[in-house]
Formats: structure tokens, sequence, C-alpha cells
């Protein structure tokens, strides 16, 4: 039997995942480690159902999801807006391209103390945070995109008689949708990072917050179901990203 | 000449604006400081050896969990590389391990390990991981098949392929991996400094912002954004040594 890359094959390999968590089950019953480090799966989940039907958890991840909707968007805004007109001007690029080179480098936590200073420990600190740190993958991403288009595109532009902002539209804008797309996944991985961070730091409800309590008191099965929950936010908001883009360069192929 | 003087005016521009506005009380120098105070405070802590302390420990948390990281990586890429059905058959678990935000972790690391070194390097070591993963199954995957024919026709047996052929062949990504996660590790051990340990560069900053020392702060933002830099140009130059013209060629396809 050959197994081709079809649904039996992803049936196949969710499998090894059921093996994988019936093995840790296994583990933890036989208490090869201690259960306060790994507790069973079982128990991970039941804490897991046990959060969601309560009301707590929902404020606590309606928060997490708010702070980083609001970090993540305005970056991303500002980042592409921002980004287009760098990219688009090579006598404005010469003056800001050497300065963002400088900025590339730096951690994205390494300023949460600076926003600290400034606003203190609240929900301004953290949006401003996840903002920030996410601004920059986006804007070098874009200025990248709208800087790398083909000269033979511009001179057809030029020949159709298009008008700047129509060249911008129709040639450059699609150009650098790939690019700015590969910004928004980096920015949208940072802005959870980054939420996460600040929550445990600003001691705020959220979804950081959440597993820090649960470590602090040793309640381990928390702490897991709290991972999982940060595992699958990741997961979809990167899935809805991924839609978005497929929709939006459908006229790709591929 | 003119080029390197455009790219130097906006930042001498906005450091100059700082400086001016901190001092005339325009802008709230008790939780933004101003350049010439941040310079001394960057001499400060070079001349009392704390910057090099920090360095250090931020340094050796980085590189232990880069090592272990980085080797598993390579290791299962390497796997999964040779065999497609593997890597298919463990696709649904590192698909739904991978979107886990590393900071996420840092609990779950807090209650193993405790403070130090080792909760900080296993948090590092599960960032580093994933990128290592990708690259070297990709690379792998992209060897010469007539490499592989070779092999065949010499009679190689795996080990030999694989230290013969495989390695060889896959290095000038695998080091862009390294050189990718290499960054990644400096990120996410600072992180987990600001976040929960109590030492190296990022507990610098945290005790800076406690102590309401934004010129030592930015001081320390400073000195992380050039070791940074800096660990990333020695490890291109590195690059372009060792692989040369390959190097370039790794560096774009993966």
């Amino acid at each position: 039997m050959k197994l081709k890359n079809g649904p039996l094959m992803w049936l196949a390999s969710l499998g090894i995942l059921c093996l994988f968590v019936a093995l840790w089950q296994g583990v933890s019953h036989l208490d090869l480690v201690s259960a306060v480090f790994f507790p069973a799966p079982t128990r991970s989940f039941e804490s897991l159902w046990d959060q969601m039907r309560g009301t707590d958890f929902w404020f606590a991840f309606q928060q997490t999801l708010t702070r980083m909707a609001m970090g993540f968007v305005s970056a991303s805004l500002v980042g592409i807006v921002l980004g287009a007109l760098i990219g688009l001007s090579p006598r404005v690029r010469v003056y800001i391209e050497p300065s963002l080179e400088l900025i590339r480098p730096l951690p994205a936590s390494a300023m949460i103390p600076v926003f600290v200073l400034l606003f203190g420990l609240n929900d301004r600190m953290i949006v401003t945070a996840i903002a920030f740190s996410s601004l920059w993958p986006v804007l070098l991403n874009t200025v990248h995109g709208f800087k790398t288009v083909e000269p033979r595109l511009i001179e057809v532009a030029r020949i159709l008689r298009l008008s700047r902002l129509q060249t911008v539209w129709k040639i450059a804008l699609p150009n650098a949708m790939p690019d700015i797309f590969a910004g928004l996944r980096l920015a949208l991985t940072v802005s959870l990072i980054l939420a996460v961070v600040t929550e445990m730091l600003a001691g705020v409800a959220g979804l950081g917050q959440n597993i820090t309590l649960a470590a602090r008191s040793f309640r381990s099965a928390d702490l897991y179901a709290g991972i999982i929950v940060l595992g699958a936010v990741g997961y979809l908001t990167n899935i809805l990203l991924e839609r978005a883009e497929n929709h939006l360069l459908r006229w790709r192929g591929h | 000449m003119t080029r390197i003087l455009k790219g130097l005016l906006l930042p001498v521009l906005v450091l100059l604006v700082w400086e001016l506005s901190a001092r005339s009380g325009a802008l709230k120098a008790e939780s933004l400081s101003f350049p010439t105070a941040i310079l001394l405070a960057a001499a400060a802590v070079v001349a009392d050896g704390s910057l090099f302390k920090a360095a250090l420990e931020t340094f050796t948390g980085a590189v232990g969990g880069l090592a272990v990281g980085a080797s598993a990586g390579i290791l299962i890429g390497v796997a999964f590389g040779l065999s497609r059905r593997l890597s298919q058959l463990m696709r649904v678990t590192t698909e739904s391990l991978r979107p886990i935000p590393s900071v996420a972790l840092i609990p779950l690391a807090l209650l193993i390990h405790g403070y130090g070194f080792q909760m900080e390097s296993s948090v590092v070591a599960f960032s580093c991981f994933w990128p290592l993963l990708i690259i070297t199954e990709g690379a792998v995957r992209g060897i010469e098949p007539r490499l592989i024919e070779v092999a065949r026709v010499l009679n190689f047996n795996l080990v030999q392929r694989v230290t013969k052929i495989v390695l060889p062949a896959a290095l000038p990504r695998i080091f862009v991996g390294l050189r990718l996660a290499a960054a990644v590790s400096l990120v996410v051990a600072v992180t987990v400094e600001i976040t929960a340990n109590p030492i190296g560069l990022g507990y610098a900053l945290i005790v800076a912002q406690e102590s309401m020392r934004p010129d030592k702060v930015f001081a320390f933002i400073g000195w992380i954004g050039l070791i940074g830099w800096s660990l990333n140009a020695s490890l291109l130059r590195v690059q372009l040594k060792w692989f040369g013209r390959m190097g370039n060629w790794a560096e774009h396809t993966s």
C-alpha cells in the first residue's frame, strides 16, 4: 500500500500523535516522572475543560486576544503605509534605510522596560509594546516588497500612461503583497509572544498571567492546559492569516 | 561618502531633538532620559564590569540552548529529509507543537528547573529547534539526486550516506539556519531574563527599570542591539569565508 500526501496519511499522522499522548499517559500512570512536572494528559485536558466552562478563562482569553489584535492591527497599518512610502522612493530610502538596519537586530522584548517606565504596568504599556515590536517585521518586509518591483513592469506602466497612483495600486502593491504577508506572519508571532510576556510582567488578567499563576501555585495541570490554549491561539491566528493571504493572492495561482 | 552622511542624518537628528527636548523639559526625562546621559551610563556599565558579567550569563544561557536545540533540530531534520514518509507521519505532531509560543514554556521551565541557566537554556532550545528542523529537512530533500545515486552505487550504508554525502551537501543551508537560530537564541535568552530569570542582560534591564534609571535601560538596550548585530555580522563573515557563493545560494533558497 502506498500512502501519498492524502487524508489517509494525515490520519496515520494523527494516530502517531495519539500514540505519543497515550505514551505520556502511560508514563505518568507508572509514576516514572513527578506529576508536578508532567501531569497526565487526562488531567490536563480535564483542567482545560473545567477552565473553559468558567467565565474567568473567557475573560482572560478575550483580554489577551483584544490586546494582540489592537497591537497587531495598528502595527500592520502603520508598517504597510510607512513601508510603502519608504520603499517607493529611492530618495527617501537613502536617509531612512541605514537607521532601519540599526533597529533590525534589536530583540523585541528589550524595549518593554522603556514602555513600563513610560506608561506603568497597565494595558497601555502592553498594547504599545506589542504594536512597537510587531511594527518592524511588517515595515522591513513592506519596504523590501516595494523596492524590488521589476523595472520592466514600471516601463509597462509608463507605456500604458498609468498615473503614479495607478502604478502603485496596480503594479507595486501586488508585487509587494507576498513580502507584506511574510512580514505580517512574523508580526503575528511576535504579537502573541509579546502579549504573553507583558502579561506575565504586568500581572494583568490574560492567558499569559494564567500560566504564571498556575506555575507559581504548582497547579501543573492548569499550566499545561494554558500552554495548550496558547498553542491553539498561535495555530488558529496563523491559519486565519493564511486564509486571508490565499484569498487576497488568489490571482497568483499555484 | 555622501551615502553614509545621508544615512547618518536621521539618527543624528533624532538624538539631537531628543537631547534638546529632554533638557528643556518638553520630554519626560525621568522616563526617557537623554542621549548624553545614556552614553555616560553605557560607559559606566562597561567600567564597572556589570555589562561583561551580564553578557557572559546571557551568552551561557543562549549558547547552551542553541547547542541542544540545534543538534536535535539537525538530527531530526536529516531523518525527516531522508524519509518523506517519516516526515509525513510526524506532521500532525510537529504541527501541533510548533505554534506553541516559546515564552509560554517559561513558567513550565521555571517549575522544573528553578531559576538559572538550565531553565533559560531549555526555553532557548525549544525555539532554536524549529528553524533548524525545517531548514535541515528542506536542505536534505533538496540534495542533488545524483549524489544519492552515487552513494547507492558505492554501496554506502546509512551512516556513511549521512556523514559523507548528505551532511556535506546540506551544510551551507544548515549553516544559514544556525545563523538565524543564533539570533533567535539571543532574543529568547534576553526575553526569558526579562520575564523570569534573574541573570544576564535581560535582568539588568529590569533592575535598571525598577530603580528608575532610564539612562541605564537605554544603555543596556544599546549594548544588546550591538551584541546582536555583531554576532550576526561575524557569522555572516564566517559563512562567506567558508561557503562563498554556496552560502549566497543557500541564503536565497532557505
